[in-house]
């Protein structure tokens, strides 16, 4: 760059162009993404929210590892030699009724760790709900961006195709698919799960994208890369979806709960993850069956669920009021 | 040597309320180095005309329905949408009417001075760059390495501006249309602007359309002016020549209506009327209702397109008379 002492008079009129906090030295300025987070610190559900969610993230991944580095079973081990373990222990509680670290959420009725099992099945729901949001915002963004964008005809018939999945009852069509291609191992069970899931979550993003390309594909600046020759993909991909982000990226927090929960439901019927596989749900159904004798086997998993499902819904609100349109000054 | 000639340009719009014509029948012609004011009412056909240039009528509901546009020896209008593309940014670049909205607000201003020649000119990351700032700094952007990183909310309206026309002038376009450049902007940022095209002009050799409604800006840009109104050139002359001896009532509305900072203080001219609905046009003369010399043949008949030098023309039915007056009346 020029020395100082060349200014020429174009500069120094530019420079009066600099509105006046700015002038002198340069101020980085504040970007949108920072500005949404300060308004999510200051929301405090979602701060809690969000707290929890790493939490029991962090537990779920670490946790089975960290047990039988400790202990030295595994979610999925069944104390076979001792008949007097074979059988379901209330929480902090040793085979002779005394207390006990080992077991802080008690055992199952096969004398496995409740504890190791929760986490284990938190490890499958959360990984369950971020794998069928991730597939649901690749396939809703490309195919809601590209409607939108290329409007007319083309348009009509592709949402029309998403209003009639839409009125098929998704959980219903789930069923079907998990039992017509009914896998013979737990893996390719849970594999089916996330197809079953992932192929019917799309739908809503779709919309909601599409929604967003209608709105921003009238805007000048689309013109002005038209005007400049760049080509339609690179402006769908490259110009309109970045600018979707935030309404996608409040609509995927809300969908993994909302996926989590539908898996949790499948599991509960005994169509989603099975056995030595464990899920929120699968571990609440065995829970479910011994209510009345050993409750524990139902309220961890089920408050375990409900905190996590609470927490993910408060940080999509909050992600939600932190990146809204109206509150942001572009 | 012509640069861009357009013969007999016609664009229409398809509505719910009939076919609006909203450009119909222009004819001009651009020399290399030249500039060419194109000015009228709003409605008048002035961005159509240059959407239609590069393309880019929104169709549905817009369409060409025939003409040529001859952009160095090709007409544009028939070539395939790829080479129309290489053409766009590269040979005819575009500056809209408002900064505020004409950048991408998720990109950084670099990314998007960028993504220009990397199209264009095969530059890579590094040297897209590299150009980038070259360019911001042209265009008078202080502290330009620094501020690249930035994105465009972080600009106001006449530094946005400003990107736009080094977004504009980055693979050295041989023509640059500008649609109303200054109208979103406060006065002494359009003089600025105004200003940077003009010297940018002078120092790259591009020839310049310039669309507005300011007849001021007008005059101190062009060499050449066409006068449109509903759709279709109504005067057409050297802008000096115009603005001494217009030859049409419109113009003479037009120039009468700018204020004048020297005149007494009194009240402002202004043509009377409204500018016609395009889709319903009467028969005769479009500004027939308002003109204030209209006579019955106005009504009736649709006026010629008349030659008063080779240089200028006027589309009235009394344009020789018309032009008679301003020549008298402006010689001494």
């Amino acid at each position: 760059m020029e020395p100082e002492n060349k200014i020429s008079p174009e500069m120094a009129v530019a420079e009066a162009d600099v509105r006046p906090e700015e002038a002198g030295e340069f101020v980085r300025g504040t970007s949108l993404w920072r500005d949404a987070w300060r308004r999510l610190l200051k929301n405090k559900l979602a701060v809690f929210g969000l707290i929890v969610v790493v939490l029991v993230t962090a537990a779920s991944i670490a946790g089975p590892t960290v047990i039988k580095r400790s202990f030295g079973f595994t979610p999925d081990y069944i104390p076979t030699n001792d008949v007097k373990l074979i059988r379901s222990f209330p929480p902090f509680t040793g085979p002779d009724g005394e207390f006990s670290w080992k077991h802080p959420m008690g055992t199952d009725n096969a004398g496995r760790d409740q504890l190791a099992r929760v986490l284990q099945g938190g490890q499958i729901s959360l990984f369950v709900g971020i794998i069928a949001t991730l597939v649901s915002l690749f396939i809703g963004i490309s195919y809601g961006a590209i409607a939108g964008y290329v409007g007319g005809r083309i348009d009509d018939v592709m949402m029309r195709i998403v209003d009639v999945l839409y009125s098929l009852p998704y959980v219903i069509l789930v069923i079907v698919l998990l039992s017509m291609f009914r896998s013979q191992t737990p893996r390719g069970q849970l594999t089916l799960l996330f197809v079953a899931l992932g192929s019917v979550s799309w739908l809503t993003m779709a919309r909601i994208v599409r929604g967003q390309v209608l709105s921003l594909k009238n805007q000048e600046f689309v013109l002005a890369a038209r005007a400049t020759g760049v080509s339609a993909p690179r402006i769908i991909f490259r110009h309109l979806v970045p600018n979707t982000l935030g309404p996608v990226i409040v609509y995927a927090t809300l969908t993994i709960p909302q996926i989590m929960l539908t898996e949790a439901f499948l599991s509960f019927l005994g169509l989603g993850v099975q056995a030595p596989l464990a899920s929120w749900g699968s571990l609440a159904a065995d829970g479910v069956q011994n209510i009345a004798i050993f409750p524990w086997q139902l309220i961890f998993p089920g408050v375990t669920m409900a905190l996590t499902l609470f927490s993910l819904n408060f940080l999509g609100d909050g992600l939600r009021d932190a990146l809204d349109p109206q509150m942001r000054t572009i | 040597m012509i640069l861009l000639e357009v013969k007999d340009l016609r664009t229409y719009f398809e509505t719910d309320d009939g076919l609006v014509k909203a450009v119909d029948g222009i004819s001009f012609q651009l020399q290399r180095g030249e500039t060419l004011g194109i000015v009228g009412e709003s409605g008048s056909g002035k961005s159509v005309t240059n959407l239609s240039i590069i393309r880019l009528v929104p169709d549905p509901p817009g369409k060409i329905v025939s003409g040529e546009v001859i952009f160095k020896g090709q007409d544009i209008l028939l070539l395939p949408s790829d080479a129309v593309r290489k053409i766009r940014g590269r040979s005819i670049a575009m500056i809209f009417q408002d900064p505020m909205t004409s950048l991408n607000p998720f990109m950084k201003v670099s990314k998007q001075l960028m993504e220009m020649t990397q199209l264009h000119l095969g530059h890579t990351k590094a040297q897209a760059y590299e150009h980038a700032v070259r360019m911001l700094e042209t265009v008078g952007i202080p502290d330009a390495r620094a501020r690249a990183g930035s994105y465009p909310h972080e600009f106001s309206g006449g530094m946005r501006q400003r990107v736009m026309i080094a977004m504009a002038l980055s693979c050295e376009p041989e023509l640059l249309i500008a649609d109303e450049p200054t109208t979103a902007l406060d006065v002494t940022i359009q003089a600025q602007i105004l200003e940077l095209i003009k010297k940018l002009k002078q120092e790259t050799g591009t020839s310049v359309i310039l669309i507005t409604h300011d007849l001021g800006v007008v005059a101190g840009m062009t060499d050449h002016v066409i006068v449109m109104y509903a759709g279709k050139i109504f005067e057409q002359a050297k802008t000096k020549e115009l603005f001494a001896f217009p030859g049409n009532p419109y113009t003479k509305g037009l120039l009468r209506s700018v204020p004048d900072p020297t005149a007494e203080q009194g009240k402002l001219y202004q043509i009377p009327g409204l500018p016609p609905d395009v889709a319903h046009l009467p028969p005769g003369c479009p500004f027939a209702p308002r003109c204030d010399r209209v006579e019955e043949i106005c009504r009736r008949e649709f006026p010629p397109f008349v030659e008063l030098t080779p240089d200028h023309h006027s589309l009235c039915h009394f344009a020789n008379e018309v032009y008679a007056e301003s020549t008298e009346g402006n010689r001494d």
